[in-house]
Order: C-alpha cells, then structure tokens, then sequence
C-alpha cells in the first residue's frame, strides 16, 4: 500500500510525467473517436456513451482533487451535479429564445453551473473544513440528499412576463407559451440536447489543466502537505482551512460543470438521478482508477461506464457480472502482485518510464 | 500477506462464480419451457447485431424498461405478458415479430443507451420505455430517427409531447396504451363529482417525489375545484416513508369521508393499514396503481374492502380475452399479471393489428413502417384487455373509459360509471 502510494506520488514528482500522458490520451483518444465517428464506425450505442463518459470524467476529475489529493473524502459529488445541472437546463431554457446557437448556450450553461455549485461548495466549507475528521464527509452526504429533497419540490417556469418560483406545490401560473423549466419530481423535460462530445473533451482538458495547475503549484504543495501532515503544514504557516477550501471549492465547480453538460444531454431530467448511489458512483471511479491518479480516473471511468452497457448480451446476468467484475477488479488494483507486475510492465514501455526518485 | 489475499480474491470470485451459477440453471429451467425464449435470445448481442440471426420476415420490436433495480416489478411484467403476446402472435402466422427487451433501469441516461443498443441491433417497431422519465428521454429519439413507439405503461405528457406544459409539440410516432396521468386524475374527479353518495370532503394522500402521483394530484384537485368537490386535505410522503399517522390524523380531523389516494399499492396498503388501526375509515378511492393490492403478499384483503379504483384492467374479470390472458400468463411465469402486463399485451396487439391492417412487411424502412402504423392507429378501433374500442388521437394519446370497481370479498366488483 504504502509503495503504490509512493509510486503516485513520485509520479506527481516526476516533472509532469503524468500530466503529459493524460493530455496524450484524452486528445489521442478523441481523434480516434471522431475519427471513427466521420467514417461511420462508431456503432449508435457508443456514440450515445460518448458525452456522459467526459460527465463522469471530469465530475470525477474534480472529486479526485478532493479526495485523492487533498484527503478529504466527499460523499456529495452528486449534489454539486444536480446544482450545476439543473441551473444549466434552466439558464439554457430561459436564454433559448435569445440566443439560438447552442455551443454559446452551452457554455454559458457550464460556467454558470461551475459557479453556482462551487458557491454552494464554498458556503459548506466555510464551517465545515475548519473541522479535523470525518466532518465533510458526513455534511456533503446530507448536502447531496437535501439538495435532491430541494430540487424535488422545485417548481420553475418561464414566461414572457420572467421567470415564476414556487415551492413545494406546483403554483405557477404561466401566460400561454410559458415553459416549465423544473417540475418538482419530473424535473425538467422537453430540454434541447445540444451537449456535444468535442466541448465534453474540451471541458476534460480543461479539467486537467486546473488541477495539474494547481497540483505542481505553491497551493498545490500546500494542499498536499496539509493532507500528509495537518500539524507540520499549520506550523509552517499554511491556513489549512483555507488550502482545503481551494481543492474543494474547485470540486465542487467541476462537478457543477459536468452536470450541466450531463443536463443538456438528455431531453429529460429527474431530480432523483442525483441521488447518493451517483455519489458514490464517482468515488468509486475515483478509488478504482487510484487516489491522486488523473489518468487512473479517466481509465477506470472509461471502463465502469462503458462495462454495463458491453455486458448488455448477458441479459439477465447483465448486473451480476457488472457486480462480479467491480469487486474482482476492487480486489485485484489493491493486490500486491498485480501491483508489482503493472510496476514491471511499465518499466518495460519505453515511453512509460520513469525516473525512479526513490525514498 | 500476499497469499491470504489471493485466497480472498479467489474466494470472493468463486462466490460470485456459484451464484451465476445458481440464477443461471434456475433462469434456463424456466426460460426453456418457455416458447417466447427463444426469439428473445437470439435477440441478445446488440453490439454485433448485424450477425445475428434473424426470423426472416419478422418485425424487430424493441423496448426498454427496468429489468433490474427498484422497479423491476413494473419492467418484468411488460417483458414477460409482451413475450407471451409476440408467441400467441408467432404462433398465429402471419405477423411475425422478434422481440428484444433491454434493461434501462428506470434511468433515463440507461433508457438512451438503451435506445440506441436497439437501434444497432436494427429495431423496427417498438414498445417505447415501461417508465415515464425513461420515455420522456427517448421520445425525440424515436420522433428523429422516425421509428413507430407505443409505450405500454410510460403515463407521463412528456413521453408523448416535447412542450407538456403546453400539450404542444406532439412527437406524433410515441402513442401511449396507458391513460396520461392528467387524465386519470380528472376522470377520478369526474367520477367522485356524479357519486355524491360516496362523500364530499376530500382528503388526498400523495407521493410528492414521484411525477405519476403528482401529476395525478395536481389535475384532479384542479378538476376537483371545478366540480365542486371539497378537497379539505392534502398530504404528501416521499421515498420510503412507511408511516402515514399523522397523514390520516389530520383528514380524519378535517372530517374527510373520502380519501383519494394517487399512488402506488405498496404505500396504499401500509395507509389503509394504519387508517384501520386508528379506526378511521373513509371511502378510500385509488387508480391504476392501487391495482395489484389484493395480490400483495402479506396483506390482509379484508383491509381493501369497499376501497374504490378506477383501472383499465382487472385480473378477476370473466370475459375470455382476460380469462385466457390471466391463465396463460399464471401457467407460464407463476403470477397474475398487473396492469402493466396487460397494457403491453394490448400494445403488442395493437402493434399487430395496425401492422396486418396497414400491409405491412418487415423489409419495409423504418420510417414507412412508422408512416404507416401511425396512419393505421390515429384511424383503427382496438379491442383489448384493457378496454373495448379503444381509439388514438393524432397526439398518441389513447381514449378509452376507464372502469370503476370496487372490491367485495375480496374480489374486484364493477360498478356503473
């Protein structure tokens, strides 16, 4: 345990190593898509997978910061989602009339997302990072599911007169043409799709290029330190509130952008998609593809994504198997052996490499 | 260290192994005395689907629904009363179909993939999604890429209109087989308004996270106003919540004889439960989703009596087309089937009937396939298990009279509307 722990973050040492191979693979990775994309190779059901794959990604992307590299563990990424989701689908909805292009609309939507979940993220922080312990953990899981209880009794809607809000009962009165935006436990239907896979791609690098950023920076330094030893790091004068509220803050933006990109996917949206299984769906993908491990996350998102929908032929067995290979895989990422053979195998790549800064 | 994990990891797979193992010999026992099996496994690899063998001259219809997850009830009764019609169908000649159910798991992004895991396997026709959400993603899939859907049990306006706050932008090829849930909610009103010896204060009790109950709750009390029924009570659960006390203290305090419950039988049953013990007892009027309750393991039916529900279907019916349905569906999968089965009975028929009436072939594109059922559907007259004459209008959604019943003796009664 302690030598994978090592190995990552020599890697993270390594003169961005990591960095470059992630760029690498996401951009290597999108000319093979669109490659096959343009030719017609790209079978309806991948094409369908390709932009909640980035979601996942970069929802996940921003939880590894949180959990992998500043060791606070999040049980609330879903949350942020639905924030930055439903306020994309309502921002989206209301500027439609206005501006018909849907990438402006959709970047408008993602950075309006970014910033309202990452505010909510920063009001939490605020009480709650100045804790030693468990605390965030337990104050997103409830900040998740409030969240999901406050959506499921939203109604919005949209008029020529403004926007309407009303709570609990759906008491909207909107002028003929008017639209509802969010209905409470429906949540918001009849959304244009206009997500798209290169701005999905897009958001991933630029995922990646906040947190390396951040990593190989002074704050960087100061979030990690602030993991590995909270007292050292407070005695050399870093404000260890302030260091975690960076890490978590941006978390909390990159999950609010995945979700209004996840939001204006798809033409339906429930609040109840947001829910603590989604949460913990994310961490998941986090511990699976390795604490502080950027490229990890992306591979083991890939595959946990991607695997329920291969397993389709199974039928019946679909869930089980998908089950089956979770837990083969949880066990096998955490064996030694298999740790040594993948240490061995890398050495052996010449690009894979790396110079070894032993302790 | 090392070896003690290898053992677990070993044992842990092995474990896994023995349990495929069990659920698989259990499912091939049961799948190979079923006719339907074999049309449905062929049907299996979506990716590849270009290989697979297909009957020649069958209709691919597709569908999805949860097959796994919380509501897999709803999703296996579609799957298995749609398998047992498309057998009936095969069996009869002429229209032949190849059906393929793929999970969604009541999510709408598992609904999408779904969608197009069907459309790679080349799906003609389709059953649309068994789940509202679900079928409001899907909907404008199937409206661009023009394949013919007919959702057995999806309630919800926006599986059938892009703009459902406005009832506009009809996708034109999604019908639905089921009532909208608006509807349901002014028929029960209309119901209770012409039968004022049942009551005239009204308590409502509703689910106010799920768009079924909801949608039902807020037409009915709109309805309600306007026929001049006393609503004196509403109140709301959510998730899981299994007690209902202060729910029925506050009707039965605001003197309500009527308690009107939009919702599902499960949480139905703790309610009429809980109402008894507090010796409170209105005249409880459910809908469609109450169907099911005399069925439910370990509930005291003797607590249903006299309890009011407007359903397009009763499983104790005695006509023959309900009567061969309910045996032919208990003889095959070892339970009376529920109102979802029966609606995807009926929408495999209706699939049918448009098919044959409209001279339909499977080598047909899909999108003069859709051409052609949507012509057939907006003009034919369907009779089925879930009522007689049975229309659609140009929006996809259905007419039918729901039918009042009540139960006595445990038994569905029907009552003149």
């Amino acid at each position: 345990m302690e030598n994978m722990k090592n190995f990552f973050r020599t890697l993270f040492d390594n003169n961005h190593r990591s960095r470059t191979v992630s760029y690498l693979i996401v951009i290597i990775g999108y000319a093979v898509i669109e490659l096959m994309l343009r030719t017609g190779n790209l079978s309806s059901m991948f094409q369908s997978l390709l932009v909640p794959v980035t979601c996942y990604i970069v929802a996940a992307l921003g939880l590894n910061l949180n959990v992998g590299v500043s060791g606070e563990l999040n049980l609330g990424q879903a949350g942020f989602m639905s924030l930055g989701a439903f306020t994309g689908v309502c921002l989206s909805g209301v500027l439609a009339p206005v501006i018909s292009n849907g990438i402006i609309r959709l970047i408008l939507a993602i950075v309006l997302g970014a910033l309202v979940a990452s505010l909510f993220g920063f009001l939490i922080g605020i009480p709650v990072l100045k804790l030693q312990g468990d605390y965030l953990a337990i104050v997103t899981l409830a900040f998740g599911e409030i969240i999901k209880s406050l959506v499921n009794n939203l109604f919005i809607g949209f008029d020529q007169n403004g926007m309407q809000f009303s709570f609990v009962e759906n008491k909207l009165n909107l002028a003929p043409g008017g639209k509802a935006l969010i209905s409470g436990p429906m949540g918001a239907t009849g959304t244009q799709r206009i997500s798209t896979f290169t701005i999905g791609i897009i958001l991933v690098l630029i995922a990646l290029t906040i947190i390396y950023n951040i990593i190989y920076s002074r704050s960087g330094r100061a979030i990690q330190a602030c993991r590995d030893n909270r007292i050292a790091a407070e005695s050399v004068g870093i404000h260890v509130a302030n260091t975690k509220m960076l890490a978590f803050v941006i978390s909390a933006a990159l999950a609010g952008a995945a979700g209004a990109l996840y939001g204006l996917n798809y033409s339906t949206l429930v609040p109840a998609k947001f829910d603590f299984n989604l949460s913990i769906l994310v961490l998941v993908y986090v511990v699976l593809g390795g604490l502080g491990n950027m490229t990890g996350t992306i591979f083991s998102t890939i595959i946990l994504v991607l695997l329920p929908e291969l397993l389709r032929g199974l039928r019946d067995y679909r869930m089980l198997i998908y089950a089956v290979v979770l837990i083969v895989m949880m066990i096998l990422s955490n064996n030694e052996k298999v740790k040594e053979l993948l240490a061995k195998a890398r050495q052996s790549l010449p690009f894979g490499r790396t110079k070894e800064v032993e302790e | 260290m090392k070896f003690e994990k290898i053992v677990k990891g070993g044992l842990a797979a092995l474990m896994a192994m023995s349990m495929a193992a069990c659920s698989g010999s259990s499912s091939s026992a049961a799948s190979t005395s079923a006719p339907a099996d074999g049309t449905a496994a062929s049907a299996a690899p979506a990716a590849d689907a270009g290989t697979a063998p297909a009957a020649k001259g069958a209709f691919k219809l597709g569908g999805s629904g949860p097959l796994s997850g919380g509501a897999a009830v709803y999703g296996n009764a579609v799957k298995n009363a749609a398998e047992l019609a498309v057998a009936e169908i095969n069996a009869k000649g002429g229209i032949q179909f190849e059906l393929n159910m793929q999970d969604d798991e009541h999510d709408a992004e598992k609904a999408v993939n779904a969608y197009n895991a069907l459309k790679d396997w080349g799906m003609q026709v389709s059953l649309a999604t068994v789940t509202s959400a679900p079928g409001a993603a899907v909907a404008p899939l199937y409206a661009e890429d023009q394949t013919f859907a007919i959702t057995p049990s999806g309630s919800s306006l926006a599986v059938i209109y892009a703009d459902s706050t406005n009832q506009s932008g009809a996708y034109g090829n999604v019908f639905q087989m089921c009532f909208t849930d608006p509807n349901q909610g002014v028929a029960s009103a209309d119901y209770l308004s012409t039968h004022k010896d049942l009551g005239s204060k009204v308590a409502i009790i509703y689910k106010n996270d799920d768009n079924y109950s909801t949608g039902i709750y807020e037409k009915f009390t709109a309805e309600a106003q306007a026929k001049g029924l006393e609503v004196v009570y509403s109140g709301t659960f959510a998730g899981e919540d299994n007690d209902f006390n202060v729910q029925l203290a506050k009707a039965q305090e605001a003197g309500a004889d009527i308690l009107f419950l939009p919702i599902y039988y499960q949480p139905a049953s703790t309610i009429l439960k809980q109402a008894s013990e507090m010796g409170y007892k209105p005249t409880v009027f459910g809908v469609d989703g109450m169907d099911g309750i005399l069925s439910m393991e370990g509930f005291d039916t003797k607590l249903a009596e006299g309890v009011y529900l407007l359903t397009p279907f009763s499983a104790d019916a005695t006509d023959d087309l309900t009567k061969n349905f309910v045996n032919n569906y208990k003889a095959k999968y070892g339970d009376v089937p529920n109102q979802f089965a029966a609606d995807a009975y009926d929408a495999v028929y209706a699939i049918a009937q448009g098919l044959e009436a409209a001279g339909a072939t499977a080598d047909m594109s899909n999108a003069d396939i859709c051409k052609a059922l949507v012509g057939q559907f907006t003009s034919m007259t369907f009779n089925g298990l879930t009522g007689a004459d049975v229309t659609w209008n140009a929006n996809g959604e259905v007419s039918k009279a729901p039918k009042a019943v009540v139960i006595q003796n445990g038994v569905y009664v029907g009552v003149e509307g």
